[in-house]
């Protein structure tokens, strides 16, 4: 009962920052300066049509009416026309979504098994050359840009080495697999197309090493740390002295409470993640929502670029909210204790 | 200090000067186990070198009328060698040059960011601490929609909706930083107003404004320098993706991340184009880290 509690109010508070946040953009969006309407129907439109098209899109009414007006069409599946692409933002959004999505877990998945072992051996051994060799690559990994270790890779491994594809979600000639989750891996899997699966494998490598390598950083020091942490208690000494193997009391025991506190950094790096995802998108041409949002706004395509916000915000904040509800399960003082 | 020591001659020492010498103190230990940290002294070490460029960047410079639109196709894209120890572009500048330019912009964008987000965040912060009820409630509901949502992305349809330039980019980038100095300003004052001596100080005649001079600020000093150390990094890393994306300085500005943009077209080519305004940025952020990772040690504090 007092989880179902815990749950409904953490729900009741993520709402309030999904709306702050849609307000905010369309805010944001509407008083941008210069004349969009203008800019997509080009030079030659008179001045009736870009008049004809602004009361057609709305765009004639006081803010807080096109602010309510937008917020019914949202819920009802329509976020407005893309100035640029002519359809329904949804559908745009809708349509590149899974590359994002993807990559994205991919990156998270590949992230988080890395940072686990190397997390683990910097922990066990603080102070040892393991651990420094750990926090000075941690340091590089938060310190160099996504976007130029992408290129950095592109130049060592594609154009070096030859060894992966340059960019894209699949070869030039290789068929897309047949659409049931738009996820290029599973798909193929489903079809039993192993090599439209490997084509597609050794797209993600790049771009999901590249767009990773910060949080694998960040995940990688709070595991050496917790781990720190847990040596100090008193199962641990109990542990050992009944002889346990270190291995097996570092990874199953000390491992499970260290990964727990870790939860919090990797839930909120999913939101970072797709956040940050636009400039590795960009350099790998990858064919997804990132790419489209950064092309919204070269273009100001308004609408779309509300969209592209409001996807990655309400993103951002169900990964919290996942996060939190999991804490909350693992851990009952956090759901108890702010009653 | 001085005033302190000058003080002490002339009366005796009250709790105050005793508090004073014991800060000093505090700050020298801090100071010492900062200095013993030897990434944390490779830290200050890069970044002065980076500042001592940054300031010098004409005089250093080989060829410092390169950080314009100069246009020299019969030395276009040279890998790097002794005259030109970064290579030079597609139209033929120096890239060691304009990097060294860029450092100035990098370094003073960061500079004017933080003094804006911390300006914003810690006046909100007092003000939402002391007036406490609504107005605390409204600012700190604010401060939780901005804290989630990534400043990247905040920055990014901020410049849209202004249009690309540095001056913009700047405003952009701030507006999505503050949130975290307000929450902790906040938090201080509210811990700091339960304390017995800050309400014998308000018996005492004390008002509010010498409460937060003297009691507030300087308990969200430490917190707040080491979090801005390693905010420096990160602002120079988003301003540097968002003038990658071409949202931010115009050409021929030679900011970092449009020098690298510029050298994405050429990966395949003159790799040496697009690989050393981006060393540049990674030993910027890469400093800045080291010397917040020092400080956060030195200091003892907990950030995010």
């Amino acid at each position: 009962m007092s989880y179902i509690n815990y749950l409904l109010r953490r729900a009741l508070q993520s709402i309030p920052v999904v709306f702050g946040l849609s307000m905010l953009i369309f805010v944001i969006s509407r008083v941008i300066p210069g004349d969009p309407v203008r800019l997509a129907l080009g030079p030659e439109a008179s001045e009736q049509q870009v008049q004809a098209l602004k009361a057609e899109m709305g765009l004639d009414q006081p803010i807080p009416v096109q602010y309510i007006d937008w917020l019914i069409g949202v819920v009802q599946g329509d976020w407005g026309m893309s100035l640029r692409t002519n359809n329904n933002v949804l559908s745009d959004i809708v349509a590149r979504l899974p590359a994002t999505i993807e990559l994205v877990v991919l990156t998270l998945v590949f992230a988080v098994l890395l940072a686990i072992p190397f997390g683990v051996i910097a922990g066990t051994n603080k102070d040892g050359w393991q651990d420094h060799v750990s926090r000075i690559t941690a340091l590089f990994g938060v310190s160099m840009p996504r976007f130029w270790v992408a290129i950095v890779l592109q130049i060592i491994f594609v154009v070096t080495l030859g060894l992966l594809p340059l960019s894209g979600r699949l070869s030039d000639g290789v068929e897309p697999p047949p659409d049931v989750t738009h996820f290029y891996l599973v798909d193929s899997l489903l079809a039993g197309q192993f090599g439209t699966f490997v084509d597609a494998a050794t797209h993600l490598v790049l771009p999901a090493f590249a767009l990773g390598l910060a949080t694998l950083a960040q995940v990688m020091r709070l595991i050496r740390s917790d781990m720190i942490d847990e040596q100090r208690k008193d199962y641990v000494l109990a542990a050992q002295a009944y002889g346990l193997p270190n291995n097996l009391v570092e990874y199953k025991y000390m491992l499970r409470n260290a990964f727990t506190s870790s939860l919090t950094v990797i839930g909120l790096s999913f939101g970072f993640l797709l956040g940050n995802a636009f400039l590795v998108e960009i350099v790998f041409a990858w064919p997804g929502m990132a790419r489209y949002g950064v092309e919204a706004i070269l273009y100001q395509d308004f609408n779309a670029i509300i969209g592209v916000v409001i996807v990655v915000g309400v993103g951002f904040v169900s990964a919290n909210f996942i996060v939190d509800l999991l804490y909350g399960y693992l851990d009952p003082r956090v759901r108890l204790g702010d009653q | 200090m001085n005033m302190a020591t000058e003080k002490s001659n002339t009366r005796l020492p009250s709790t105050e000067d005793t508090a004073q010498q014991e800060r000093f103190k505090q700050i020298k230990r801090t100071f010492q186990s900062f200095l013993q940290n030897t990434l944390s002294v490779v830290g200050l070490l890069m970044i002065l070198t980076l500042v001592f460029a940054a300031t010098f960047a004409p005089f250093i410079a080989p060829y410092p009328d390169d950080a314009g639109a100069g246009v020299h196709f019969d030395r276009a894209s040279q890998p790097p060698s002794l005259e030109h120890p970064m290579g030079t572009d597609t139209t033929g500048r120096d890239i060691f040059s304009r990097v060294l330019f860029g450092a100035r912009l990098s370094l003073m964008m960061g500079v004017i960011v933080l003094s804006i987000a911390i300006s914003i965040g810690v006046t909100l912060g007092l003000i939402a601490g002391y007036i406490g009820g609504k107005t605390n409630s409204i600012i700190m509901r604010i401060t939780d929609i901005f804290l989630a949502i990534p400043p990247t992305l905040l920055a990014m349809a901020v410049v849209a909706a202004t249009g690309a330039s540095l001056f913009n980019v700047m405003v952009a980038i701030a507006f999505s930083w503050w949130s975290w100095y307000a929450r902790l300003t906040q938090g201080e004052v509210l811990s700091i107003k339960e304390e017995e001596f800050i309400e014998s100080s308000q018996a005492l005649g004390s008002n509010w404004l010498r409460t937060t001079f003297k009691e507030v600020l300087p308990n969200v000093l430490s917190p707040i320098t080491v979090k801005a150390t390693l905010d420096m990094g990160f602002v120079i890393l988003v301003g540097a993706g968002l003038s990658f994306l071409g949202l931010g300085a115009q050409p021929p500005t030679p900011t970092w991340g449009a020098m690298i943009a510029q050298g994405r077209n050429y990966v395949t080519t003159f790799w040496w184009i697009a690989v050393f305004p981006g060393l540049a940025i990674s030993f910027a952020v890469l400093g800045f880290n080291f010397i917040g990772d020092g400080l956060r040690d030195a200091f003892d504090v907990e950030v995010n």
